[in-house]
């Protein structure tokens, strides 16, 4: 019997030590390929925006960081289920989401532009002229909120899984316009030059953050610390600048 | 109604606007399953009895089709059938554009020749199997080969393939999820818009998995019904 007891003792006591997280290893998930903020270089590497920028947060807080890829559908119960321990994958924060994870203060945020056939005259923000058009944006992204909201009763909208079978999709022709996030929809619908952004861009969401569970707070508070310390030392900017022609920082 | 609402409020996932949602994506599985068996079964019953034809250059080119759409998955002919398309050139211009425009007629497309080919597999399997005293009875009656066809062959073949095609429309109701894929609101495409807007994957899939074992059941109910009336001469007299 006392042979049991201490050998329970032993267990809760390494049980114990297990759950005062050091945090020097994080795992940290994210959607690929979602250019600029993450994709695979021809060499098969990470790279990007937010994969620079968490590499350098990671090395703030003296972490060894491991990316995670995991498809957009399942990111948030995968986090939930611990399969990664945040999210970083141009994630905007939601009033919704923000009732099942925890978000960083935000780190960046991009405006969302509707992409077409060049040359199309479109008053993007009119119910009349978008009428029984076939739009596409990508499941569940805040892209998919705004045009529910807007448009669900008048235009034909398509929600897509991915960014790419969207793209496939007005390049094929079964869509007349997409509404995507701007950065996203220079990099893979206006390289080619028989499309462009059409209409005004709109500001839509609070920004990007990082996810996390909601009992992480230390987690959360330490990249937010590192993050604060990027944006102001300079080494933000020097990634944005790699990346972007204009400013996203907020 | 007043029951209705009390019930409702008591969650935030399911109000009129996500039931009516639902409710239109299980039209759009129902439309789909059903018309693309009726198709598949009308191209299937010829296809399933040339097959058996002794002649190879009848027989061999169905082996193949059949042979091409059993051993490769539905989601990749979904794939090849909805996405190749727009990469035929002028495709856009043509005629055929108002049918692959819209997600429906591919799917439906991938769909009727899928189903096409395993049907027609069951009813070569049951042409094949028909006892040989039936066949050398319409003979010793001087039936043609036709005649033998149509009263005696097929009648049976029709019978001892039920069971295995309830099974068929079973996995074809099941399959048609993978529908949502390719942007077809279906019952899971449903839940999927859903589960997207609420982060709820539990509540949401769940909630389908439910309709999908009613239909289920519907189904197996009504093949054991027409298995009692049409095999009702197999059954032990007590």
């Amino acid at each position: 019997m006392k042979k049991l007891i201490t050998a329970l003792t032993c267990a809760m006591a390494v049980s114990g030590l297990a759950e005062a997280k050091d945090w020097s290893n994080v795992r940290i998930a994210v959607d690929v390929p979602y250019e600029p903020f993450e994709f695979k270089a021809p060499d098969g590497s990470l790279t990007g925006f937010e994969i620079e920028l968490g590499n350098a947060a990671c090395a703030e807080i003296k972490a060894k960081c491991e990316w995670i890829i995991q498809a957009w559908d399942g990111i948030i119960p995968g986090l939930l289920a611990r399969k990664y321990d945040a999210v970083m994958s141009s994630m905007s924060i939601t009033a919704e989401r923000a009732e099942k994870v925890l978000f960083s203060e935000p780190y960046y945020n991009t405006p969302s532009a509707w992409f077409g056939k060049k040359g199309l005259t479109i008053n993007t923000s009119s119910k009349a002229d978008l009428k029984g058009k076939a739009i596409g944006v990508q499941r569940g992204t805040v892209q998919d909120t705004y045009v529910t909201e807007n448009f669900s009763d008048t235009a034909d909208i398509k929600r897509y899984t991915t960014a790419d079978d969207l793209v496939l999709d007005l390049k094929g022709g079964r869509l007349e316009m997409v509404f995507l996030d701007y950065p996203v929809g220079e990099q893979t619908v206006a390289n080619d030059p028989e499309y462009a952004a059409v209409g005004e861009m709109v500001q839509v969401g609070e920004g990007i953050g990082m996810a996390f569970r909601k009992r992480d707070n230390e987690l959360a508070n330490k990249f937010n610390a590192a993050l604060k310390k990027l944006k102001n030392n300079g080494a933000y900017d020097t990634i944005m600048n790699k990346y972007f022609k204009y400013n996203i920082k907020m | 109604m007043e029951w209705l609402n009390a019930l409702l409020a008591q969650n935030d996932i399911f109000n009129a606007t996500t039931l009516a949602h639902y409710w239109s994506g299980f039209v759009t599985t129902v439309q789909l399953v059903f018309v693309s068996l009726l198709i598949g079964l009308i191209i299937a019953v010829p296809l399933g009895i040339l097959r058996s034809s002794k002649n190879p250059w009848i027989s061999r080119p169905i082996w193949l089709y059949v042979y091409i759409f059993r051993g490769t998955p539905l989601l990749i002919q979904l794939y090849m059938i909805y996405y190749g398309v727009t990469l035929i050139n002028g495709i856009q211009e043509s005629i055929f554009w108002p049918i692959f425009q819209d997600a429906f007629y591919p799917c439906l497309i991938a769909f009727v020749l899928n189903t096409a080919a395993y049907t027609a597999e069951i009813i070569r399997g049951a042409i094949a199997t028909t006892p040989r005293g039936e066949i050398e009875a319409a003979k010793a009656y001087g039936m043609s080969r036709a005649l033998m066809m149509r009263r005696i062959i097929l009648p049976s073949a029709f019978r001892r393939a039920l069971p295995a095609y309830a099974n068929e429309v079973i996995l074809m109701v099941h399959a048609s999820s993978i529908a949502s894929v390719v942007t077809i609101v279906d019952l899971t495409g449903a839940a999927r818009d859903i589960y997207a807007r609420f982060y709820a994957p539990f509540e949401a899939f769940i909630f389908v998995a439910g309709i999908y074992l009613c239909i289920t059941f519907l189904l197996i109910y009504s093949f054991r019904k027409l298995e009692n009336r049409l095999l009702a001469h197999l059954k032990p007299l007590s």
